[in-house]
């Protein structure tokens, strides 16, 4: 049982934490809640879908189909926290302050909703996917069902909570270092995501691994650890990394810090005009 | 006239896709399997060799599915029940590689990474 419960807390883990991300980065985004069920609603009819087509998923693409697609759904994940990092740093401030004049941007439709709902569904289709097939192995083994049924739903749960509280303590950071702080760990996931999908692409033979141990660091922070569990979904700790993950990391890391910087380039020089808005409201 | 052309490319056909079957059976001989049957993987200790990128099938003969997991190679994929996959590992370094079922982790296994002969 508690094995079991164990099992689903960590599938659920990553899924809770990168939503609990996602919805504390967004705040001030009206109906962001909304888009957010949406995406949870989605990625569990996706996980549900992937696991009945497990069999059929992993003889595609001669044996990689399901790597493939892992890399595919953490891209996608990827490019959509891009948009929204650059589209929040934008426009958080509006938003933390809560002026009446918000910019046209935030009350029309321009709003990063898709890249919420879409990270969602991509973070609870693949971990949901394979918490669905865990499930169905209990249901199906029969011994004990009723207990491992419940360690499973005791660890859906705890994982549930944890992202509720990582929910409840990024709120509480002081609106001074809010879109800052939220803004950081958006771009260090979509980098340890990124490095995951590398991870995947070179899993199925679809990328050098340019040198398979980097650095290896399992006897200071093991990755099986908690911590380094925590680490690794958040800020993408590897503790043997390949040379392609370390270049993925990087890669969408400056990215993204490039991205930020232009835009911010961008409006400095549009800045009059706003800022003359800003000092009438 | 005609008709010795058509038997000749037909033999040649013929001939072709004998060795491409025999190619095929040679290279799927030197791909190892690791099996799970719901116990435990089959074998336990896989050795491979070093410095080479190594294509791996991992089958699962059971009624429960797997995941087949690893820290030490950065590899995770899920096993479904009477199905494979193939993943590749390397060019590793010598050593000992841990590798587990994330669905049970009772079972687990290490790779065995020696030096290549010849080296």
């Amino acid at each position: 049982m508690l094995a079991t419960a164990i099992v689903m807390f960590r599938e659920v883990l990553e899924a809770a934490l990168i939503i609990a991300i996602v919805l504390s980065a967004s705040k001030g985004i009206a109906a962001r809640g909304r888009w957010v069920a949406a995406g949870i609603g989605f990625g569990l009819a996706g996980a549900s879908l992937v696991a009945v087509l497990a069999a059929n998923i992993a003889s595609s693409y001669s044996g990689n189909g399901q790597a493939i697609m892992n890399a595919v759904i953490l891209l996608s994940a990827v490019l959509m926290l891009t948009w929204h990092t650059v589209w929040m740093s934008a426009h958080g401030r509006e938003l933390a302050a809560e002026l009446s004049a918000v910019s046209a941007d935030v009350q029309t439709g321009k709003r990063p909703l898709a890249a919420l709902l879409i990270v969602t569904m991509a973070a609870v289709m693949r971990e949901g996917s394979e918490a669905v097939l865990f499930l169905w192995a209990i249901a199906a083994g029969g011994e004990q069902r009723i207990a491992m049924t419940l360690g499973g739903a005791g660890g859906l749960v705890a994982g549930v909570l944890v992202g509720l509280l990582l929910y409840r303590g990024l709120l509480r950071i002081p609106a001074r270092y809010f879109f800052s702080v939220t803004g950081w760990l958006i771009i260090l996931l979509a980098s340890g995501l990124a490095a995951q999908a590398a991870g995947f692409l070179n899993q199925a033979g679809l990328l050098p691994a340019l040198g398979n141990t980097i650095w290896n660091t399992s006897d200071i922070l093991s990755q099986s650890s908690i911590v380094g569990q925590l680490l690794h979904i958040l800020v993408g700790y590897v503790a043997r990394p390949s040379g392609i993950e370390l270049v993925f990391y990087g890669a969408t890391l400056g990215i993204i810090l490039i991205l930020l910087r232009m835009q911010k380039r961008s409006r400095a020089r549009g800045g009059k005009v706003r800022a003359s808005t800003e000092a009438s409201a | 006239m005609s008709v010795r052309i058509l038997s000749r490319i037909l033999s040649a056909c013929v001939l072709a896709a004998v060795m491409l079957q025999a190619a095929v059976a040679s290279a799927a001989d030197t791909v190892p399997v690791l099996t799970i049957d719901g116990k435990q993987f089959v074998p336990q200790n896989l050795p491979i060799a070093a410095g080479v990128k190594q294509k791996l099938i991992i089958r699962n003969t059971g009624t429960i599915p797997a995941e087949f997991e690893s820290y030490d190679l950065s590899r995770e994929i899920v096993v479904p029940a009477h199905s494979e996959v193939t993943i590749y590992i390397g060019p590793l370094k010598t050593g000992s590689y841990h590798y587990f079922n994330d669905f049970n982790r009772a079972m687990q296994g290490t790779v065995t990474v020696t030096a290549a002969k010849g080296n």
